[in-house]
């Protein structure tokens, strides 16, 4: 265990934590948009920067990748803070004006949009966060989507653009996309994502669509379970 | 006779400088890529014809990478007697061979002439560019044909790798190099014996060493005239950091747009294989270290340490959050370390020369020379080393004599696209790594870009935040998102749409974007404009408040007009004004229709008679 000095409180945390955790764990709320439980974190969107104290030097750094630390003081909210947190929703707003997500992150941070940005109208909802992109590869493993461009021009899909032969329809991306800017679209036995159509299996006992069939056969070829086992939905289980 | 194989290795050095000596009647001719654009290979296949006729084969010629004053290239020395000839045309060549080589007369015509006193000057260290100059790493660059190992050889070459297996310890190098005060020449400045130490502690294995030649800054040359004009003193660097760090393997990462850095590279890490310098058991010794070479696709993020890691590793070049240090975690998540090419390079002197001769050279926080290039706005463009704490003034004023067409100096723009710009006022600053910060700037890796004043600074802060932006690997969102807004505000400024307010926005934006952002490039990617505020602040606000550009660079804000007085009508500007916007009779005086003006700036260039204004 570590003991540090979190906005004046003290708080112990283990060994091999991150900050993020002790933070939220004294009960001070932290904003987020790309650190998701299920995972690896890349501080991405830098809306968890607090500063820190060790000795004489202070520096801003982001809770979510920063390990904890004996003897640490952290300002959660100082001025330099508030100002990156500030400076990144007047940016994403400016980003994606549509987003209702981020519309009630600012208001709950007393943000408001900074009229000198001219407002985009191509980037839909897509904070470029890449949660999406690592849960295809590190969750579902397929790595059916990436990021591609560079800087301002980067944005995330199938390589090429082009209907991806590897995914398997889960939508996993989908939930985990903070904003809601992928769209998934199920409809009876169809359901529609990065531009291809799958096929859903209704379950053999209830006769709900519950699931891609391309995905079953893909838990099917991962787990070695039946597909007959497998065409069973979670609730008949 | 010894057996013990350190000592050997030594032997084998020492055996092999002796053999191939100090070379006494040459010709050095430059050919770095500047020199070679201006034609130096057929001066040089001139030059070789024509001692062949002569029956003068036994001299030397050696092509051989940057010697620094690309103003004057084509450019050549004559040895011995170390003549110095410019502008070297093929032409040349048989007078140059008949009389200086054959007879060691002088040809004035090819002499460099002092720009004050018109005197001519017969040697390098005679002319001013390269008299306060300390030019102990790219010096040797004139000495040798970077792709013959044996010239390396010749100029006690691998002699600090011999003493480092022969005589020393990996502490006592680690030491030394901490005594010397070496700090990192490709930016940070952080002292490479803390890094060497770090790898060398750290738990891990392998262990690796990186040589970043990365260089992207626009208008910066070192690193490549390093690599393409002295290849082997960075490997020998290299070698002597691995065994150091027990380190087995090496990479140099050079970008691709470097292909004269690749090829003399490729060869020299060949050459050095096969005499027993890299591969296995290094000159007969326990020691193994081998290096790769891997070739950057050319994002100027991929300088950046993380980056370069996950570029070396075939993934896209993004940094990472760097909390946990590259001496632990570096490549492949192996104990690293990584430095600059120069670095690398200086790293064989020290151990030549004794920490104590280096430690004498330079300011109290920073130690031994830098090399810097020079270019922009100056009269002598090329790449000068000097000693840390020299003053801005000496190097723009001494070395690179001024400002031309006597115009005004404005600033100096150091560090890269990330660095600041330095006004008149603080020309009397030493440069040092910790100088150049304090003044809202920084060394980087050694670029200077000079402006005068038809420089406009909004304009030049405009340009770098565009690089930066379209630089910008896109991962996080104040660099992604921020660099792109200052860059359109800058723009809109540029264009004449700046607003009352626009310069607030921009130092608050700055500070939080600085504060923000995941890597370094995020991090200082503000600097140009914060510094062109600093300094210039009436520039912008001449642009926003009363929509003048004062350099008469913003096309938006400026007009061109006639000056009826001076004006003969001669018509020349009338036939290079691509759009039709000048009239008037012969021999009276002639106008420019504004609305049909582009302001594109051919009238000017083509008025004989200073009789176009810019307003």
């Amino acid at each position: 265990m570590v003991n540090m000095m979190i906005d004046g409180k003290k708080v112990s945390a283990p060994k091999g934590t991150m900050l993020l955790e002790s933070i939220r764990g004294a009960g001070v709320s932290i904003p987020t948009l790309c650190a998701h439980e299920a995972i690896s974190r890349s501080g991405a969107c830098r809306l968890c920067v607090v500063e820190i104290k060790k000795g004489n030097r202070t520096r801003i750094v982001t809770s979510c990748l920063y390990g904890v630390e004996e003897g640490l003081i952290v300002d959660t909210k100082s001025e330099r803070v508030l100002n990156v947190r500030r400076l990144v929703m007047e940016l994403l707003l400016a980003r994606c004006p549509e987003s209702d997500v981020l519309q009630k992150m600012a208001r709950d941070m007393g943000v408001v949009p900074q009229p000198r940005y001219t407002v985009d109208t191509d980037k839909g909802k897509c904070i470029l966060c890449r949660s999406c992109v690592r849960v295809c590869e590190e969750v579902v493993g397929v790595s059916a989507i990436g990021l591609f461009s560079r800087g301002s021009y980067k944005e995330v899909g199938t390589p090429y653009q082009e209907k991806s032969d590897v995914c398997i329809g889960c939508g996993a991306c989908a939930y985990v996309c903070p904003t809601g800017h992928i769209e998934m679209i199920s409809t009876g036995d169809k359901r529609k994502i990065w531009g291809r159509t799958f096929k859903m299996q209704a379950c053999s006992k209830c006769g709900k669509f519950f699931a891609p069939v391309d995905q079953l056969k893909f838990i099917g070829k991962k787990t070695g379970t039946s597909m007959e086992e497998l065409c069973v939905c979670t609730e008949c289980r | 006779m010894n057996e013990n194989p350190d000592t050997q290795a030594r032997q084998i050095i020492d055996n092999l400088t002796l053999y191939y000596g100090p070379k006494k009647k040459f010709i050095a001719i430059c050919a770095g890529t500047g020199c070679r654009a201006s034609g130096s290979l057929k001066v040089k296949e001139a030059l070789e014809a024509e001692l062949k006729k002569q029956n003068l084969s036994e001299v030397d010629v050696l092509a051989t990478g940057c010697l620094g004053f690309c103003e004057k290239g084509p450019m050549l020395v004559v040895h011995p007697d170390k003549y110095f000839y410019q502008h070297v045309r093929v032409e040349d060549v048989p007078e140059i061979i008949s009389k200086t080589v054959a007879k060691g007369e002088v040809i004035s015509r090819l002499l460099y002439r002092h720009p004050e006193t018109k005197k001519t000057l017969f040697r390098e260290e005679d002319l001013p560019f390269y008299k306060k100059q300390l030019r102990v790493v790219f010096g040797q660059n004139g000495m040798i044909d970077p792709s013959r190992i044996e010239d390396y050889f010749a100029i006690n070459g691998y002699q600090a790798l011999g003493k480092v297996l022969a005589e020393m310890t990996p502490e006592g190098v680690i030491s030394e190099v901490k005594k010397a005060g070496l700090r990192g020449r490709g930016g940070g400045g952080f002292h490479a014996a803390v890094k060497w130490e770090g790898v060398r502690k750290a738990k891990g294995d392998p262990k690796y060493v990186i040589a970043n030649g990365d260089e992207g800054d626009p208008g910066a040359y070192m690193d490549r005239s390093l690599m393409e004009g002295n290849p082997h003193s960075v490997i020998e660097g290299m070698i002597i950091g691995a065994y150091a760090v027990g380190s087995n393997q090496g990479y140099i990462y050079v970008r691709n747009e470097y292909p004269l850095a690749v090829t003399h590279l490729t060869k020299a890490i060949a050459d050095a294989r096969e005499m027993g310098l890299l591969g296995k058991n290094i000159l007969g010794t326990d020691f193994s270290f081998d290096i790769q070479i891997t070739k950057g696709a050319g994002a100027f993020v991929c300088g950046e340490s993380s980056a370069l890691f996950a570029s070396v590793e075939g993934r896209a070049g993004e940094p990472r959050a760097k909390y946990v240090h590259a001496v632990e975690k570096g490549l492949y998540d192996k104990p690293t370390v990584l430095n600059n090419v120069e670095t690398w390079a200086n790293v064989p002197l020290i151990i030549n020369k004794g920490a104590d001769w280096y430690n004498s050279i330079g300011t109290e926080g920073s130690k031994g020379t830098k090399i810097f290039s020079l270019v922009g706005k100056i009269n002598n463009t090329g790449l000068i080393e000097v000693p840390m704490g020299t003053t801005l003034y000496e190097i723009i004023y001494d070395m690179g004599g001024g400002i031309p067409n006597g115009r005004k100096f404005k600033a100096v723009q150091t560090g890269g696209p990330s660095g600041g710009c330095i006004p008149e006022s603080l020309l009397d600053i030493p440069v040092d790594f910790d100088k150049l910060y304090e003044v809202g700037s920084m060394m980087g890796s050694g670029g200077m870009i000079v402006m005068d004043e038809t420089s406009c600074m909004v304009d030049v802060a405009r340009y770098f935040l565009e690089f930066l932006k379209e630089e910008s690997c896109g991962k996080c969102v104040p660099c992604r998102e921020g660099v792109r807004r200052m860059s359109d505000i800058l723009e809109d400024i540029c264009a004449g749409k700046g607003r009352e307010g626009d310069v607030e926005i921009l130092e608050a934006m700055g500070k939080a974007i600085a504060d923000g952002s995941l890597c370094a490039l995020g991090g200082s990617a503000p600097n140009p404009v914060l510094s062109t505020i600093r300094y210039f602040r009436e520039e912008y606000d001449a642009h926003i408040r009363d929509h003048r550009c004062p350099a008469g660079v913003c096309k938006a804000l400026i007009t061109y007009s006639i000056d009826a007085e001076k004006c003969t009508g001669c018509g020349v500007c009338v036939k290079v004004c691509a759009t039709q916007a000048i009239t008037g009779e012969k021999k009276k005086a002639h106008v420019i229709d504004k609305d049909k003006c582009t302001r594109c700036g051919a009238c000017i260039q083509s008025c004989k008679f200073d009789a176009i204004h810019v307003k």
